[in-house]
């Protein structure tokens, strides 16, 4: 289900867009961390907010869910401003943060109670509504445990169900899958998509898992507290296009001269590593070992991820990205390739 | 799975309003029940601490002062003593978990819920000022041990009083753990607070023949207050002699007046709701 602002708001002009932001910007001290960002997000969508730690991204999150002031500029929640209408916005939202904050001598049931009851829940529909939730995450028939039993997967599975308990409009995720293994994140992924299709709640994540974003309806990149690029992830991946080839070389600046001088390639040095794009990555390694002089030590070629949309657009690479799991395989195979014919 | 999300059951999360409040406040307070009752160690340690004052540390000073507390038994002298110490321990042990949900990160779960956060912190005090009053119980059971008569109407003064003591320490605990945010430093700060203020109170001794310095210390320490309406309480019930009653139990006295007993629930009570004031304000403008 993909919702563009523009068509909602066209489709249903009394209902606010779930979160509208303008020219937001965040300063602690000297540190511009979030620097004048603007953007719209429709109800039901699930909006990404990737870049590097040290982004804004948390930032961001905090201003929009209340609990850090924006310096300068507006942001609507549900139609509730953030900093004026701070409770109507807590009303409205759900939160799962990045570090955890249950209650471990508690059981799950008597988190999603306490959690129910601060937000004024009706108690008569309290037990019925926490069963659902706890199905959802697969936790019901460990209710009772208390939370300091359970282990990293399902204590973050208990926080999304806890964050959805009161239905809320809007459900922030700060990290939700960080340090969880791949097939916790797919299932978590698989609840917030059927959550967000049965109760139409928005989503709003951050994340730095570039696979992740491959979720979301739209992705903001976002680079040193500024908005670099905002747009579906497919539309985003068109506009990179070309395969990616990374080298691994003694020298560095001797491969770019020559890159330039044989082929034409303006390639940038990133993390130690030679980098460039070309049409055909595959086609183009066994040419490059016939023509370039210059010691290589590894090769890596990959297709456009978001990884390469993070680097057109902020011309670094995603600085403390775990190795995109996509490419991993990929990259060790011509790894293994380089060696055998050296 | 997508058969039971199909039909969902949508809640809403109503205006905020005074009843909102109050549920806020009863289930961070229903929280600290839980907690409670789910530890049972907690709960047999508290008892053995005023079973070792009160039995240990009385009976080992007994042998010293027999002479001096005019045959009564020292035991009985510091049982009042024992019982606010008692709650204190207790109600430090409610505000230390403050600041241990902030560490935790659970405090965060609180705040951003569309609630006050004064509702957090007097729900929070409340649990605090329950469990110690608890533990005031389980050291009043203990009066007959120590020759304090079961007579009703004394037991339930002493409740009373109680209760309005463990609510005045344990918002002294929320202050202070509203004031130190790790719980290294709030527990170094505790460490450096509990004895200065248990020992100049007068739980472990007379108030009254001290030296000057002892003294003025001891009228300016708010837990003084406590301790000696809880203790000529007891002593106007013991069928001891005046010359006793008038070392043991002499009341606090400002320049040569005798503070009377309900001025001294004044304090008791004024400081709490003050301590209570300061630390919600610090707890609503620094999160």
């Amino acid at each position: 289900m993909l919702l563009m602002p523009a068509m909602s708001r066209a489709a249903n002009s009394s209902t606010p867009p779930a979160i509208e932001v303008e020219d937001l910007a965040k300063t602690y001290g000297e540190v511009e961390a979030v620097r004048s960002v603007s953007f719209t997000v429709a109800r039901g969508e699930v909006f990404g907010f990737l870049g590097p730690n040290g982004a804004g991204k948390s930032t961001t999150i905090n201003m929009l869910c209340t609990l850090a002031r924006p310096t300068s500029g507006t942001a609507r929640v549900s139609g509730f401003d953030v900093a004026r209408e701070r409770d109507e916005v807590r009303r409205h939202i759900g939160l799962v943060f990045q570090d955890p904050t249950l209650d471990g001598y508690l059981t799950a049931a008597q988190n999603l109670r306490m959690h129910a009851e601060l937000y004024g829940v009706d108690a008569r529909v309290i037990p019925a509504r926490m069963r659902q939730m706890l199905e959802m995450v697969d936790l019901w028939d460990r209710r009772g445990q208390p939370v300091q039993t359970y282990s990293g997967g399902m204590r973050r599975r208990l926080e999304i169900a806890r964050g959805l308990m009161h239905s809320p409009q809007v459900l922030f995720l700060d990290e939700p899958t960080i340090g969880l293994d791949p097939q916790t994140r797919s299932a978590i992924w698989r609840y917030l998509r059927a959550l967000q299709q049965a109760e139409g709640t928005t989503i709003f994540m951050t994340t730095h898992y570039m696979d992740e974003a491959e979720f979301c309806d739209r992705i903001a990149i976002m680079d040193r507290g500024e908005i670099v690029v905002l747009d579906t992830p497919e539309a985003l991946k068109a506009s990179v296009g070309a395969d990616r080839v990374v080298l691994g070389t003694a020298d560095s600046a001797a491969t770019l001269a020559a890159l330039n001088d044989r082929f034409g390639i303006e390639a940038t040095v990133a993390e130690g590593a030679v980098t460039f794009q070309v049409a055909s990555g595959e086609a183009f390694v066994p040419r490059l070992f016939a023509e370039l002089d210059v010691g290589i030590t590894s090769v890596t070629v990959s297709r456009p991820t978001l990884d390469d949309v993070f680097m057109r657009y902020t011309g670094s690479t995603i600085r403390d990205a775990e190795t995109a799991s996509t490419t991993s395989l990929h990259r060790e195979t011509i790894r293994a390739f380089s060696k055998a014919i050296r | 799975m997508s058969a039971s999300v199909a039909e969902v059951i949508a809640v809403r999360v109503p205006e905020r309003s005074w009843r909102s409040e109050v549920r806020a406040m009863r289930v961070v307070w229903w929280r600290d029940m839980v907690r409670f009752v789910d530890d049972p160690m907690r709960i047999a340690m508290w008892l053995i601490q005023p079973l070792l004052y009160l039995f240990v540390l009385g009976a080992g000073l007994q042998t010293l002062s027999a002479a001096s507390t005019e045959g009564v038994d020292l035991n009985t002298f510091m049982f009042p003593g024992i019982l606010c110490m008692a709650m204190w321990f207790s109600a430090m042990f409610s505000a230390a978990s403050l600041v241990m949900d902030r560490e935790v990160g659970f405090l965060r779960e609180m705040m951003v819920a569309p609630v006050r956060r004064s509702s957090i912190v007097v729900g929070k005090c409340l649990g605090g000022t329950t469990v110690a009053a608890i533990q005031g119980v389980i050291v009043l059971a203990l009066a007959g041990l120590v020759d304090v008569p079961y007579d009703p109407v004394l037991l339930l003064a002493m409740f009373g009083l109680q209760l309005l003591i463990a609510f005045a320490v344990t918002a002294f605990g929320m202050m202070v753990a509203t004031s130190f945010k790790q719980a290294q430093t709030f527990n170094s700060v505790m460490q450096v607070l509990v004895f200065p203020i248990i020992f100049l109170s007068g739980a472990l001794y007379p108030v009254s023949g001290l030296p000057t310095w002892l003294a003025v210390l001891n009228r300016l320490n708010p837990l003084t207050y406590a301790v000696d309406p809880l203790r000529r309480l007891v002593f106007d019930r013991l069928d001891i002699s005046d010359a006793a009653r008038r070392t043991l139990a002499p009341g606090v006295t400002w320049w040569g007046w005798r503070v009377p007993s309900l001025v001294e629930v004044g304090i008791v009570l004024a400081g709490g709701v003050a301590m209570l004031a300061v630390a919600i304000f610090q707890f609503t403008r620094t999160e």
